[in-house]
């Protein structure tokens, strides 16, 4: 087969001869790299990659990918995509969106996109801030945020992306950091692997109007005691000594400290199959509990049907069923009546 | 049933060249039905027609009451039918709130059948009216028939033991059965559609036979009507025919246009009136490979048919008005990244929700400049239900062929109204076969064909074109994100004359009626009936008289402006303030006047006709 000779993909082959334009020092970088390393190395041909955006900062991404790419307009990246996806289920559609884009503007297009579960990555880059607009506060801006829409504080409360996501029944839903390389090249691996909407949210550093947004989790000494590693099968430990846990009370979680009798047979073990959304709903407000630590990972991943799946099988289904459309028969179907010469 | 067996009686039959009837009653008397099966049985006979389906947006408003009357109207003939008639000669009418509502449109001595069980004073009430008019001579200039289609009915399906509900439901069909006896017409075609649509409840499938044929019946037995009518058929040109509505004939323009461009049909609709029953039809021909989305909003729907059409689909959405005005961003992307992509916008009342049953054609100047900045789209408007079929092939082929979207100006009376459609032959349909750039070398995602300046269309999947687009301004030829001044000028103008380029397809203007004179009637989309039929009359009156009816609405046809200059005077008429009077003022600084008319119903034929003697009388 042809494809057997071609000399396999590398991470210059996905970078673009364009200027890159994000502010020196945006965290959008480290996850453009961290795409075009992973793109290699998914066994897909370059031709199959189209990168589909919105409008905002993180929306430029396509045009730094040597994929086909389409910067479309403010919060229907969703949308278009779903349009190609159902028609072209061939290809590989990725989402580059932000948390204006996807979850202000672009709101309701999410969440239909996560029900019908359509086999689009959306990698959704949150900084808590508009960067583009010059720093207005964003629909994941902490309430009393003071920016230059707001002054005096924000009033309105936040999104929880995840807990957003998973309210509309998305199947894989995850949550990794700019900074953390490793982490979010796994993430976004498995979240190519996953069948059906992969919804991943990036917290990322705008250092321009909301710098150190997420330093409590980056810096390096606050990591390990406000980061939980959710892995599969494992249980929830945290902590620099890594001698905390997480422990299931109830429909409640809590923090434990370990020793004293309590040991890791007692925390909560991360089964990110667990067909109840309402397991990852418990783990998705966990960080903006006092005393919590914000968990980064795969919150679920669970199979169910495609919806490019079941929209082409159902032609398949009904052409085999009645044979494929004959025009003639169509617009002479009816009473028809002849009018002779 | 036994009854007395005396032989027909002889009763006179007269023969006329057409007839206009009118069914309206309660919207949940089933008056669109009726006058569907009375509009096939007509058409099927031969008879040329037109209908005017008239009917509320509300679903089912208080029974009996003013707001919830529906009306179904059908002229046919034995001669060319333009409109759906100025007046009726018959009306049957249900209740007394749909007599209230239609008897204006009833002609002096015309027929008025209706429904004497309705006309209790609960229902007199509900139609807010203080004395009965079947008692109170107010009906006395009309061949009025009292008949208890009610408890005739009842009578009729008394034996199957049918609940009392669906027993009074099919009193439409003893109207019906006793409209096909006065005017001399088979009830073969409805049994057989009776036989379809109830299928599975054989119950229904007899009841309503039963109410049609003891409607015809009673008719034959009574005294009642002592001349019964006969429209022999039209002399239309050989072929086989069909009736058709416009919707149907977009749905099913699409499907051909799939086919003789080669591209899958995609389809991204949210539902609105009147425009739904397209996306009812396309879902339907699945076997056609269609794919139809119902988005989760407008903007999805037309963003998801520009995703589609990146991929290589003929991507298409419907909508109206209000739609329309939340699909225009997306529209300026498609004409930014130039894909193709047909929009089409069923035109209703408004401005916001307007009418959303009634018809209007005011969303001309919207499809035309409804965006943000310069973003010219090539504009189409069909002018009967049949045309609509044309118009979607043509606005298919000049999508792919120029690279750009293209809107369809429908509106609700052309969607709804139906007439006998000439079902063409395959080999009659044009072939546009779509070719996507395969060739890496040198490829340039925005270096353009010299003579239609499309670009290329390469599609995703497609080894060595990896390319980006966006709505962001691109260089020419490269596509690469440009902002420098003199690139946007010439990017700006090269899109204008990629859209003023399609006017080597569109064929010069060729008036119909006298070539030069005294009028010219310019006209767009579905006033083409009652302008045609005013144009006729008044031409065989002795009126020097042309019109031109405009199938393209940008670009006009390059010879529109000599047309315009040979006769003395223009007139416009338009369902809207004077939307193509403006643009005709302005482009071609001619002194033309509007009609105006924006009541949600059509023209009559007799309101242009008095604008032409009015205009004609001046000089």
């Amino acid at each position: 087969m042809a494809t057997a000779t071609l000399p396999p993909l590398a991470k210059k082959d996905f970078q673009t001869d364009q200027e890159i334009r994000w502010c020196p020092g945006c965290g959008d970088y480290a996850i453009l790299s961290a795409v075009q390393s992973v793109f290699p190395e998914l066994g897909v041909p370059r031709e199959k990659f189209v990168v589909i955006s919105g409008i905002g900062c993180s929306s430029r991404f396509p045009y730094y990918m040597n994929t086909f790419g389409f910067h479309t307009i403010h919060g229907r990246a969703p949308a278009v995509a779903t349009g190609l996806k159902v028609s072209r289920p061939d290809l590989e559609v990725w989402v580059i969106t932000g948390d204006g884009d996807s979850l202000s503007i672009g709101g309701n297009h999410t969440i239909h996109m996560l029900r019908r579960n359509i086999g689009l990555k959306v990698l959704m880059f949150n900084n808590r801030i508009y960067g583009l607009t010059k720093g207005q506060y964003s629909p994941t801006s902490e309430i009393g945020k003071k920016t230059k829409s707001t002054p005096f504080g924000a009033s309105d409360r936040p999104f929880n992306p995840i807990a957003l996501a998973l309210g509309a029944e998305a199947t894989f839903v995850a949550r990794s950091v700019d900074v953390f390389q490793p982490h979010l090249k796994a993430i976004l691996k498995t979240a190519a692997s996953h069948q059906g909407s992969a919804y991943i949210e990036i917290l990322q550093n705008c250092n321009i109007f909301n710098d150190g947004a997420w330093d409590s989790l980056t810096e390096r000494d606050a990591r390990s005691e406000h980061i939980v590693q959710l892995e599969h099968g494992k249980p929830l430990i945290f902590g620099k000594n890594r001698d905390k846990g997480i422990r299931l009370n109830g429909l409640k979680l809590e923090v434990v400290q370990l020793g004293n009798g309590i040991g890791e047979k007692d925390l909560l073990v991360h089964d990110e199959h667990n067909p109840s959304p309402t397991y990852s709903f418990l783990l998705a407000h966990m960080g903006e509990t006092e005393g919590f630590p914000t968990p980064i990972g795969v919150f679920r991943s669970v199979e169910a049907p495609r919806y490019e799946d079941l929209v082409n099988s159902q032609i398949q289904e009904i052409q085999a069923k009645r044979g494929h459309g004959d025009l003639e028969k169509l617009l002479r179907a009816g009473d028809t009546w002849e009018v002779r010469a | 049933m036994a009854t007395t067996v005396t032989p027909p009686r002889q009763r006179k039959r007269e023969v006329l060249d057409r007839a206009v009837i009118r069914f309206c009653g309660d919207s949940g008397d089933g008056m669109q039905i009726t006058g569907s099966q009375f509009t096939n049985t007509v058409a099927i006979y031969g008879n040329d027609l037109a209908t005017l389906p008239d009917f509320p947006a509300e679903i089912r408003a208080p029974a009996g009451t003013l707001p919830g009357v529906s009306g179904f109207q059908v002229h046919f003939s034995s001669n060319d039918v333009y409109t759906p008639g100025d007046s009726v000669d018959a009306l049957i009418a249900m209740n007394p709130a749909a007599l209230k509502m239609n008897l204006a449109d009833l002609k002096p001595n015309g027929i008025l059948i209706a429904n004497l069980d309705e006309f209790g004073e609960t229902d007199l009430r509900k139609a807010q009216m203080t004395s009965n008019p079947l008692e109170d001579h107010s009906l006395d200039g009309f061949r009025l028939f009292s008949v208890e289609l009610t408890k005739l009915t009842r009578a009729a399906l008394r034996d199957l033991g049918l609940d009392s509900k669906s027993v009074d439901r099919c009193k439409n069909f003893f109207a019906l059965g006793m409209c096909y006896w006065l005017y001399n017409r088979s009830m073969d075609g409805t049994l057989r559609w009776i036989d379809d649509k109830f299928k599975s409840k054989p119950l229904l499938v007899q009841a309503n036979k039963l109410a049609m044929q003891a409607g015809y019946s009673y008719c034959e037995a009574t005294e009642a009507f002592q001349i019964t009518y006969e429209i022999p058929p039209a002399k239309l040109a050989p072929g086989v025919y069909r009736n058709i509505s416009g919707n149907t004939a977009l749905a099913m323009g699409f499907v051909a246009a799939s086919q003789q461009s080669g591209l899958p049909l995609f389809l991204g609709s949210y539902p609105i009136t009147p425009a739904s029953d397209i996306l009812h039809e396309l879902s339907g021909y699945k076997n056609f490979g269609v794919i139809t989305f119902q988005a989760e909003d407008e903007i999805a729907a037309v963003t998801a048919a520009i995703g589609a059409a990146y991929g290589g689909s003929l991507a298409l959405t419907t909508t109206s008005g209000p739609g329309m005005a939340l699909k225009t961003e997306a529209i300026g992307l498609a004409v930014a990244v130039e894909l193709p992509l047909v929009i089409c916008d069923i035109q209703r009342g408004g401005p916001s929700t307007g009418l959303p049953t009634k018809t209007e054609q005011a969303d001309l100047l919207q499809a035309l400049f409804g965006r943000n900045s310069e973003a010219p789209v090539p504009v189409l408007a069909p002018s009967t239900p049949g045309d609509c079929f044309w118009i979607a092939l043509e606005a298919s082929r000049i999508a792919t062929k120029y690279m750009v979207p293209v809107i369809i100006l429908s509106d609700g009376y052309l969607a709804n109204g139906a007439e006998p459609w000439h079902v063409p032959s395959l080999k009659d349909l044009p072939e546009f076969p779509v070719k996507f750039e395969t060739n890496p070398a040198d490829f340039r995602p925005f270096r353009r064909n010299p003579r239609t300046l499309a670009r290329p269309w390469a599609v995703p999947g497609t080894p060595g074109l990896e390319h980006r687009i966006g709505g962001l301004e691109k260089q020419d030829v490269t596509g690469n994100v440009n902002y420098e001044p003199l690139n946007h000028e010439k990017m700006v103008r090269l899109r204008a004359e990629k859209v003023a380029a399609v006017v080597q397809d569109v064929p010069d203007a060729v008036p119909v009626g006298d070539a030069s004179g005294d009028l010219l009637i310019v006209a767009w989309g579905s006033t083409y009936g009652p302008v045609t039929a005013a144009l006729k009359a008044q031409r065989e009156k002795g009126a020097k008289i042309g019109h031109v009816h405009l199938r393209y609405l940008n670009p006009l046809p390059k010879n529109l402006g000599d047309v315009i200059g040979r006769y003395d005077r223009v007139l416009v008429p338009e369902m809207n303030l004077g939307q193509l009077l403006m643009l005709l003022r302005a482009k071609y600084l001619v002194d033309a006047q509007g009609l105006n008319k924006i009541q949600g119903k059509p023209f009559k034929q007799s309101e242009i006709e008095r604008k032409i003697e009015q205009i004609l009388a001046e000089r």
